[in-house]
């Protein structure tokens, strides 16, 4: 077994800075980006070192959107908790919902039932879609265009919340699954609205596409912009598509086969240079299977109880001892590890959040690259700061 | 994947010497640890992530874990494989108490995921990582003192810090500080 020299392992190497007053070359700038700035999708802010426009030195400042949501986890009951890992990732309460729920699922060994199932998939595939859309558009405002994207990506966007609304009674706060199924049996109506908007979905795509994929300035703006290494990518704990644009393969719904995705058909769309423009088109394939498999749900609907008949939902005490589920998100693993010591409220409630672990990255991206692009590449990484700073 | 026995096994062969054990999990999901005794946790780590049949290449979540009722501070990694696509692998480290300054070795040079997350534990638990690149403060701001996610952490009085404590703020602090609180009376 050859073990690297652990010195050097620990003194992780950054670029040369030159001091920051250097009388022959000029000084550096340093700016303290956000967290008021509009480019930073909330409340992050990040102290950048800029030669001129181009960044030498970038650090990430969290916290201002920090609640200790794991505390609040600890002193509350097991369900009293879901409500509250809405507000983690606002875009997508429902994978959030989902990942907690097969948390305690396995803590406590909690079956669910077939239709059950299949409504989650239903819900997180039209989670993806919605936050795949917001992010496509998302990242073209940050790169200047102003407006038109965000707005088509926004209308699509009300569709698929009008959905959750007539389902769960709230637009993005939606509180839906329970330990063993998810609280409403969605009626007949439902399911005919989602199939229209899942068969809808491919034209508005189409038309998206054709104003975006082939847009000149999109390319010259993303391309060659922001490589991540699949090496880095994987070292770093970054997840989701971002990693899969680097063209690692590693998927949740393949790797774990959670849910009733072992019984739908998709692929997994992998990306080849891991830059920008990897990163958006890896959305929009994926929202492309995320459609197939949204068809393919509820045309297999099965009939059946929406809960599981033992499912405990008052007085739920869990057995001691410990589980981690995760999910693929929108964003990435999203991951609930629990601590079970008898009682009613879990005695340790872990969030691994997929937004602040892919962040790890953020300077490395950035390096070399003008202060513009920087806010390109934090687009393209896809954070919420709900659950970035929890 | 095999299970944490065998994973017990195949360290003992790779890492000679190490100090480790199993720890049974009761709940269904038999997610069962590893607990890594002082002193050679890095190597082991290096060991996990590099061993072929393993390769447990991600490190996707680290978490600390208060026990006052046991006296130590424990800290939690589960590993997966991307390359073989397996996991979890549990380990876990415990400090030797609870006070101030325990340090631990970081695992933040073996995998770089656990840059921000154990500056988290850093600064929710206040277990100080040995090795780390760039030990700070993640969440709470730099000039805080204590470690919110201890469980038995009380919250400051002057938290939210006004200028003329009024009567209920007072009554508040008196209850915590008894004697450091001085007497109510006109504002300076």
């Amino acid at each position: 077994m050859n073990v690297p020299d652990l010195q050097a392992l620990a003194s992780v190497p950054g670029p040369a800075i030159r001091a920051v007053h250097d009388e022959f070359h000029g000084d550096l700038l340093e700016v303290s980006m956000g967290p008021h700035h509009p480019s930073t999708h909330g409340v992050f802010r990040m102290i950048v070192t800029l030669d001129g426009e181009t960044v030498v030195k970038l650090k990430p400042v969290f916290g201002y959107l920090h609640r200790n949501h794991e505390k609040i986890g600890e002193n509350t009951s097991y369900l009293a908790s879901m409500p509250y890992t809405d507000r983690l990732d606002y875009f997508c309460s429902m994978t959030n919902n989902w990942a907690y729920a097969l948390a305690v699922e396995k803590l406590a060994g909690q079956a669910v039932p077939d239709r059950a199932e299949y409504v989650r998939v239903i819900l997180a595939e039209l989670t993806r879609l919605l936050n795949h859309t917001c992010l496509a558009g998302f990242l073209l405002q940050d790169g200047g265009a102003s407006g038109t994207p965000l707005m088509y990506a926004f209308r699509e966007r009300e569709k698929i919340l009008d959905l959750f609304e007539s389902l769960s009674g709230s637009r993005m706060m939606c509180n839906f699954q329970r330990f063993g199924g998810c609280r409403v049996d969605p009626d007949p109506a439902w399911l005919a609205a989602a199939r229209t908007l899942a068969d809808g979905y491919g034209r508005f795509l189409d038309e998206f596409e054709r104003l975006l994929t082939g847009n000149e300035i999109l390319m010259a703006r993303t391309q060659g912009i922001g490589r991540l290494s699949p090496a880095l990518a994987v070292g770093a704990g970054v997840t989701g598509p971002i990693l899969r644009a680097s063209g690692v393969d590693y998927d949740l719904r393949k790797v774990d086969g959670y849910g009733a995705y072992p019984r739908l058909k998709f692929r997994v769309p992998l990306g080849d240079h891991g830059d920008t423009y990897d990163r958006y088109m890896i959305r929009v394939l994926e929202m492309r299977e995320s459609i197939s498999l949204l068809q393919q749900a509820l045309a297999d609907l099965p009939a059946g109880p929406i809960m599981d008949p033992k499912a405990k939902l008052r007085g739920f005490r869990p057995k001691a001892g410990e589980a981690y589920g995760r999910i693929e998100g929108p964003k990435g693993e999203i991951g609930f590890y629990l601590i079970s010591e008898g009682g009613p409220n879990p005695y340790r409630y872990r969030v691994r959040p997929p937004s602040l672990i892919n962040l790890t990255i953020l300077e490395d991206l950035c390096l070399g690259h003008s202060i513009a692009d920087a806010v390109v590449i934090l687009g393209s990484i896809d954070i919420v700061l709900g659950e970035v700073d929890r | 994947m095999e299970s944490a026995e065998q994973i017990r096994e195949r360290i003992l062969a790779g890492v000679p010497g190490a100090d480790i054990s199993v720890l049974p999990n009761p709940a269904p999901s038999a997610q069962h640890s590893i607990l890594l005794g002082p002193g050679r946790a890095r190597e082991i780590a290096i060991f996990l992530r590099d061993a072929p049949g393993l390769k447990l290449d991600l490190c996707s979540n680290a978490t600390g874990v208060d026990w006052p009722q046991h006296g130590y501070l424990e800290v939690v990694y589960h590993l997966y494989s991307v390359e073989l696509k397996h996991g979890p692998v549990v380990i876990r480290q415990r400090t030797a108490n609870r006070g101030d300054a325990v340090t631990l070795p970081s695992l933040t040079p073996v995998w770089r995921s656990c840059e921000f997350q154990e500056r988290e534990i850093f600064d929710l638990f206040g277990v100080v990582f040995d090795g780390h690149p760039d030990l700070r403060r993640l969440l709470m701001w730099d000039e805080f003192k204590d470690h919110p996610m201890r469980k038995d952490y009380v919250e400051p009085d002057d938290f939210e810090w006004e200028p003329t404590p009024h009567g209920d703020v007072l009554a508040k602090a008196r209850g915590h500080y008894p004697a450091a609180v001085p007497k109510e009376g006109p504002a300076p």
